[in-house]
């Protein structure tokens, strides 16, 4: 069977003179993910991308890849025919066969870009209807809501027809919105803010930072499989791990028990700033909702932003808890960041976070100690590895 | 290295690796096979048996090799609702089972069986009128543990088991005595136990392989079905290497049983004469303990974090019972513990070659987390 996939672009569409860019950087991106698959070849026309799998391509196996692939609408299986009614009609009927058994309603579309193909496409819809429903007496047409449309692609080299219409990932591709850096803990809402971001366009690196013996090793082996899992939409995440224990010990030592927590993520986003500044990424990522908790209330925030001077987005700020375990359910991480491990250690979170910290307050606070050496320390001893 | 985790599981003796590995290059043909090869191997099983049976004064007809004490748990409760569920639907238990033996009986609880969990007293033990309070003529199955995993308790399995057969002789007894077999003494013969559920790998034999007794005469149905190995109570290709493995470390143990037993008290002595030094640390004792098993309170620090300090400088220990992997444990605290002792309540099991030395160089190394690690407030 000669099967093609067809994949619509959706906004790089809209992209005018900057589109050629886009989608090269989506065929680069397609690319790689499927480099493993078999052999493919591209083309490109009128915002579709028509892959043909080589013999030796696992089809089905594509599809699941490109479904992760940003800047991707819509993925259709088409079969491959001649420019020749009979076949397109034989073709349509034996290769929709599951589809059409199940549904009791359809219409056919066509579009053909040879207009000098021998029938017009009102005659090509209507023949084409009329073979499906011999083949197929259950079906009746509707034009308004069928459910099922049988779209029949008239190319100057061949003629196209699909019907199932696989939703893709959305978004624009990774690589063409610049490098940022995410904030990785192991709970559910940093890998969600991670997807968000790529979904944009953005190269998503990740940060994380331990503190053995209140976290373990396995805490961060989990880190580093929901960086994986992530790696699915992101592509190889540049991952960092930062030890985290001493730091965290001088503050519960030097400064109050209830600015514990704002006080530990401004530290967090200075080093986190020093290794995005480093490896060229230019914004900060947080998987923060406003009030979700104590330490993410507004207050918190602009105290912990008054440490840095490159932008920091919360692509979740706006949304509920339960919004943001829906999407991290169908990433696919949810599962993994509900494992019971002990994250950036229970044992220093304070019994009554300030909500409303004073930014004048956390200053005079962290000044207690001097954390520059040991923020300095932490940066060189930071370890860096891909994960894919 | 100091490993203080040998409830969790026990490095494997010279005996066990050294016979696993004969077999795994020689004699590694099927003991069902008619040929010689199948011969061979199954010689091999019938003498494991006889030394695995007469580790716990049993009949070799009376054991039946495992994949280990999960599959034996699982089998045991299983199996007796196979043959006598139907009439009758109760089974009494404790609350302070291993999961391999709650969750099944759990399972059953889910499909119409009633289900009673004794409590322990104060002092860790089991109540016999407690549990004879509950025997009538409905009642499957009796299951208690022989010595808990995370507490070390003893329950006296031969006085409970006795008082129920005494009840009603119907009734099928068993019990998990994984962390008992080769520690004390398990004699299939005064237990009164119907069902002995025993593992290789707590007694210095590879993961992967265990074995239940079943008493004569109880023609209880199968639990895995298939080919009929087992005679016929236990289907699949039995594992010849882990069999014979566990067998050698059986014998090799048995004989030392006593003198072990002897470094175990002493070990524990000195683990509870240095704690009584240091302010917040404390042995949970009660009426009868295992001292293998040591379930040692820092207050203050929470166990996982101990743990990781302790494995930074090579010593192993556990919080609470590996199986449960950083969940807090329910069996604990069906023994009383606060929820600030479950949070900060390690297990310190030892083995014979464990020296009060090592128990020297932990309670240092307790001592020096206390004076370094930030403590958990209330």
């Amino acid at each position: 069977m000669n099967e093609m996939l067809l994949l619509k672009y959706g906004e790089i569409a809209l992209k005018g003179l900057n589109k050629k860019s886009f989608e090269d950087v989506l065929i680069k991106n397609i690319k790689r993910r499927l480099r493993y698959l078999g052999g493919f070849e591209y083309t490109r026309a009128q915002s579709t991308l028509y892959i043909k799998p080589k013999e030796d391509a696992d089809i089905d196996e594509a599809v699941d890849k490109l479904k992760k692939v940003f800047g991707v609408t819509k993925i259709c299986r088409a079969i491959v025919c001649t420019k020749d009614f009979s076949d397109i009609a034989k073709n349509a009927v034996e290769y929709l066969k599951d589809t059409l058994l199940r549904s009791k309603t359809f219409k056919v579309e066509a579009k053909r870009a040879d207009k000098n193909f021998c029938m017009t496409s009102p005659e090509l819809q209507k023949e084409l209807g009329a073979k499906i429903l011999e083949a197929y007496g259950h079906l009746s047409v509707n034009v308004h809501e069928p459910q099922v449309t049988v779209t029949v692609e008239i190319r100057e080299e061949n003629a196209f027809v699909h019907a199932l219409k696989i939703d893709g990932a959305g978004g624009i591709p990774i690589g063409t919105s610049g490098r940022a850096l995410l904030l990785l803990s192991g709970g559910i809402d940093s890998p969600v803010a991670g997807y968000m971001m790529a979904k944009r366009g953005v190269i998503v690196d990740a940060i994380h930072f331990e503190a053995p013996p209140y976290t373990s090793e396995r805490a961060r082996m989990k880190v580093e499989k929901l960086a994986k899992i992530m790696s699915g939409y992101t592509g190889a995440v540049n991952f960092h791990c930062v030890p985290f224990t001493k730091i965290q010990e001088k503050i519960k030592e030097h400064c109050p028990e209830e600015l514990f927590t704002v006080i530990m993520r401004r530290i967090m986003m200075e080093i986190a700033q020093q290794i995005a500044d480093s490896e060229g990424a230019s914004c900060l990522v947080t998987g923060e909702s406003i009030g979700q908790v104590a330490s993410q209330t507004m207050y918190a925030m602009v105290c912990t932003d008054a440490v840095c001077t490159i932008p920091v987005f919360r692509p979740l700020i706006g949304m509920d808890k339960t919004e943001i375990v829906e999407i991290s359910r169908k990433i696919g991480t949810y599962d993994t960041s509900i494992e019971p491990y002990e994250d950036c250690c229970t044992v220093f979170t304070p019994r009554h976070p300030k909500t409303r910290p004073q930014l004048l307050d956390v200053q005079r606070a962290q000044a207690q100690f001097d954390f520059k050496p040991l923020i300095d320390q932490a940066v060189e001893e930071t370890r860096a590895y891909i994960i894919n | 290295m100091i490993y203080f985790d040998n409830s969790s599981t026990t490095k494997p003796c010279e005996q066990a690796i050294s016979a696993a590995s004969k077999v795994l290059s020689g004699t590694w043909g099927n003991p069902s096979s008619l040929h010689k090869m199948g011969l061979e191997a199954e010689k091999l099983i019938i003498s494991a048996r006889q030394a695995v049976a007469k580790s716990i004064n049993a009949d070799e007809r009376e054991i039946f090799f495992t994949s280990g004490a999960t599959e034996s748990n699982n089998t045991a409760i299983f199996s007796s609702a196979l043959t006598k569920g139907k009439r009758r639907k109760k089974i009494i238990t404790t609350a302070t089972e291993h999961p391999s033996v709650s969750a099944a009986i759990k399972r059953l609880e889910d499909k119409g069986f009633e289900v009673v969990r004794i409590i322990p007293s104060e002092n860790g033990e089991i109540s016999t009128s407690e549990v004879i309070r509950h025997v009538d003529k409905n009642t499957l199955l009796v299951s208690i543990i022989m010595v808990n995993n995370e507490t070390g308790t003893v329950n006296d399995i031969s006085t409970l088991f006795k008082a129920v057969k005494a009840t009603d002789t119907e009734v099928y007894t068993h019990t998990d005595a994984v962390q008992g077999f080769l520690k004390i003494p398990v004699n299939a013969k005064t237990l009164c136990a119907d069902m002995i559920s025993l593992s290789g790998h707590k007694v210095y034999a590879p993961k992967g392989t265990g074995a239940i007794y079943v008493k004569k005469g109880l023609n209880l149905k199968p639990f895995i079905v298939g080919g009929g190995q087992e005679s016929g109570f236990r289907s699949g290709t039995e594992s010849v290497p882990l069999i014979c493995a566990f067998a050698e470390a059986a014998k090799a143990y048995s004989k030392t049983q006593d003198e072990r037993y002897k470094k175990a008290v002493l070990l524990r002595q000195r683990l509870k004469e240095r704690t009584l030094a240091l302010d917040g640390v404390y042995l949970h004792e009660f009426k009868s303990c295992l001292p293998y098993i040591n379930s040692l309170t820092v207050m203050g620090y929470k166990s996982e974090t101990l743990l990781h300090f302790l494995e930074e400088r090579e010593i192993y220990v556990s919080s609470g019972s590996a199986c449960s992997k950083g969940k807090k444990s329910e069996v604990l605290k069906a023994f009383g513990y606060s929820d600030s002792e479950l949070d900060s309540t390690l297990r310190i099991s030892f083995c014979a070659d464990n020296t009060e030395d090592e128990v020297d160089r932990l309670m240092d190394e307790i001592q020096n987390a206390m004076n370094s690690l930030v403590r958990i407030k209330r």
